[in-house]
């Protein structure tokens, strides 16, 4: 009889315990969890800060004459696009899914978006917040594209070009990996954080932009120098600091997943400024700063869509053979070819990109994440299948649209700045600024100055700006 | 008027402090000094960015311009040869020039009087 009671007592016991699970998984997707919440707010202000930290990334790499027009294009973005992103993008990326290849518009101007959870993207965290993070994603990728054709491409054209190709590349891949419904996602094709979404198919674009606007005038003739290598440092620097936002984030909630990815991401980076200093040091004799740095940057793109499924000893391969591979397409690869990707945005974007994403295939484990799946060094060879699927398509989409677009353009608008535009420099040729002027003799007169106006021209002044 | 002398010393920077001290001790008390590019004999160095290497010619070096009426040339020349000597290429160079006249701007001195100290100006008198 007690016997009996007390089974009876476990029993009625354990489905008590049971029952606030299963009401928890029914209201779950209103439950806003504060901590996740915070960390996802964090992370969005994190990613935000890798633009400007690309745009200084990239801006000591190329000559004076060009710093600030180079800048610009990054920083600029980050307002093109986050308007782009709130009135459409963000509905065609993550909308409604329409035959699994692009979001549809019933999310335009955010409408629907709100402060609630989304349980498809995010329980536990405002769709808001969940917006915002991704958000800062579609800014970035635009920015990355701009190393590629830096120092010959006309604002405007870059301006226009920049926003077609987030709402026609960008925003549909990003569904295709990302966004319920998506095909790639659908197969089961891995990506943490973006090595397919942002790294490769930016890396990619850019490649054919370089091919098909041309060489800078001079390139492979002239000396062409990196006008900056502190700013470029510092560049990496933040990018470094803001990528655990992007993957560690990335987890969407602050839990051991976000952990393992803040840990693998450091842990490649680190990796991949070794290899890439020692492979430089082997072939060229020098340790170089630039290369300690571009090392850093192809382990943080090479780990970016493993982030989440791969230990920290994988990750150290991932590193290791990132900073090698992406070295030897920057410095052997392009010289061969002979493309003017000036500041190697395919070289360790689409490169490191690639090789992050079949890696993911090769590494990833189950007992890192239940959620994700075994790579072929852990038994499931069909997974490393996917990830070749997953970069192809998006190799072939990314070129192809690109392709398009630049072709259409080229038919209404001019793409690249004249050749006396170029000799200036498109800081005044196509800003009307200079990047510095302090040892620089300035000669001339206010054109115009409120102040001035009711009073006689003032003569032509000399002086040291 | 007497007769007045540009001498223009090209030479390694780091040889910069010591030159003007041996031109302080023979009786130099001016110079104008110059940031300059320039190759000869020294051809330049080697330069790497992501794997792809440079030759960059132009070597930095400063010019120095001491123009003399009192002081011999011959001294200056001799100080400059012995302070700037490393006795490897890229040593630099020295060229000497007739000057036709000198003007000081803010008193219209003009001459050898013009480039004088004017604490020596009684040893002229």
């Amino acid at each position: 009889m007690t016997k009996r009671l007390s089974s009876l007592a476990s029993f009625s016991l354990a489905l008590l315990a049971a029952l606030p699970t299963a009401l928890a998984a029914e209201a779950a997707p209103a439950k806003i969890d504060t901590g996740d919440t915070a960390f996802v707010l964090i992370s969005a202000a994190l990613v935000l800060l890798m633009t400007p930290a690309l745009a200084l990334f990239y801006g000591g790499m190329c000559r004076t004459k060009n710093v600030l027009s180079t800048i610009m294009q990054s920083f600029f973005i980050i307002g093109i696009i986050s308007v782009q992103w709130v009135l459409f993008g963000y509905s065609l990326a993550f909308g409604p899914d329409i035959s699994h290849f692009v979001g549809s518009l019933e999310w335009i101007g955010l409408n629907g978006v709100g402060n609630s959870p989304n349980a498809d993207y995010a329980a536990t965290i405002p769709h808001s917040a969940f917006m915002i993070f991704q958000g800062m994603f579609a800014v970035i990728t635009p920015a990355l594209i701009t190393g590629a054709f830096a120092e010959r491409m006309k604002f405007s054209a870059f301006a226009v070009f920049t926003v077609v190709w987030a709402t026609l590349v960008y925003d549909p891949v990003a569904h295709w990996v990302w966004g319920v419904g998506g095909w790639l996602r659908e197969m089961g094709v891995l990506d943490f954080a973006g090595g397919t979404v942002v790294h490769i198919i930016s890396g990619v674009s850019g490649l054919v932009i370089a091919l098909m606007i041309g060489k800078r005038k001079g390139y492979g003739s002239e000396v062409m120098l990196p006008h900056h290598l502190p700013m470029t440092v510092l560049g990496a620097g933040l990018l470094w600091f803001g990528w655990f936002g992007f993957n560690a984030g990335s987890a969407l909630g602050a839990n051991e997943i976000a952990s393992n990815a803040f840990v693998v991401t450091h842990v490649s980076a680190a990796a991949a400024t070794v290899s890439w200093v020692l492979a430089e040091w082997l072939m060229h004799g020098k340790p170089t700063v630039l290369g300690a740095a571009s090392g850093c940057i192809a382990g943080l793109v090479s780990i970016t869509p493993a982030a989440g499924f791969v230990s920290p000893l994988s990750a150290v391969a991932i590193g290791l053979l990132g900073g090698v591979i992406c070295y030897l397409s920057v410095s052997v690869v392009k010289a061969k070819l002979g493309y003017d990707d000036s500041l190697d945005a395919f070289g360790v974007h689409g490169v490191g990109g690639a090789w992050g994403a079949l890696a993911t295939g090769l590494f990833a484990s189950k007992a890192v994440n239940e959620a994700g799946a075994d790579g072929l060094f852990f038994g499931n060879a069909a997974q490393f299948t996917n990830q070749v699927i997953g970069v192809a398509a998006s190799c072939l989409f990314a070129a192809v649209m690109t392709f398009v677009i630049i072709k259409i353009m080229g038919l209404v608008m001019d793409l690249r700045v004249s050749e006396a535009q170029e000799m200036q420099g498109l800081d005044l040729s196509e800003h009307g600024e200079r990047g510095y002027s302090y040892q620089d003799l300035v000669t001339g007169s206010p054109v115009s100055f409120a102040a001035l106006e009711s009073q006689p021209v003032p003569a032509t002044k000399t002086s040291m700006a | 008027m007497r007769k007045m002398t540009k001498i223009e010393i090209i030479t390694r920077p780091e040889k910069l402090e010591a030159l003007k001290e041996g031109m302080n001790k023979i009786g130099v008390t001016g110079m104008t000094v110059s940031q300059v590019l320039g190759y000869g004999l020294q051809k330049g160095h080697r330069e790497v960015y992501r794997g792809t290497e440079y030759n960059v010619n132009l070597v930095p070096k400063v010019k120095v311009e001491i123009v003399v009426c009192e002081v011999p040339v011959e001294s200056v020349i001799e100080t400059a040869k012995t302070v700037c000597r490393t006795g490897n290429v890229g040593d630099g160079k020295i060229f000497v020039y007739g000057i036709d006249n000198a003007v000081r701007i803010r008193t219209g001195e003009e001459g050898d009087s013009a480039i004088l100290d004017p604490a020596d100006i009684h040893k002229l008198k």
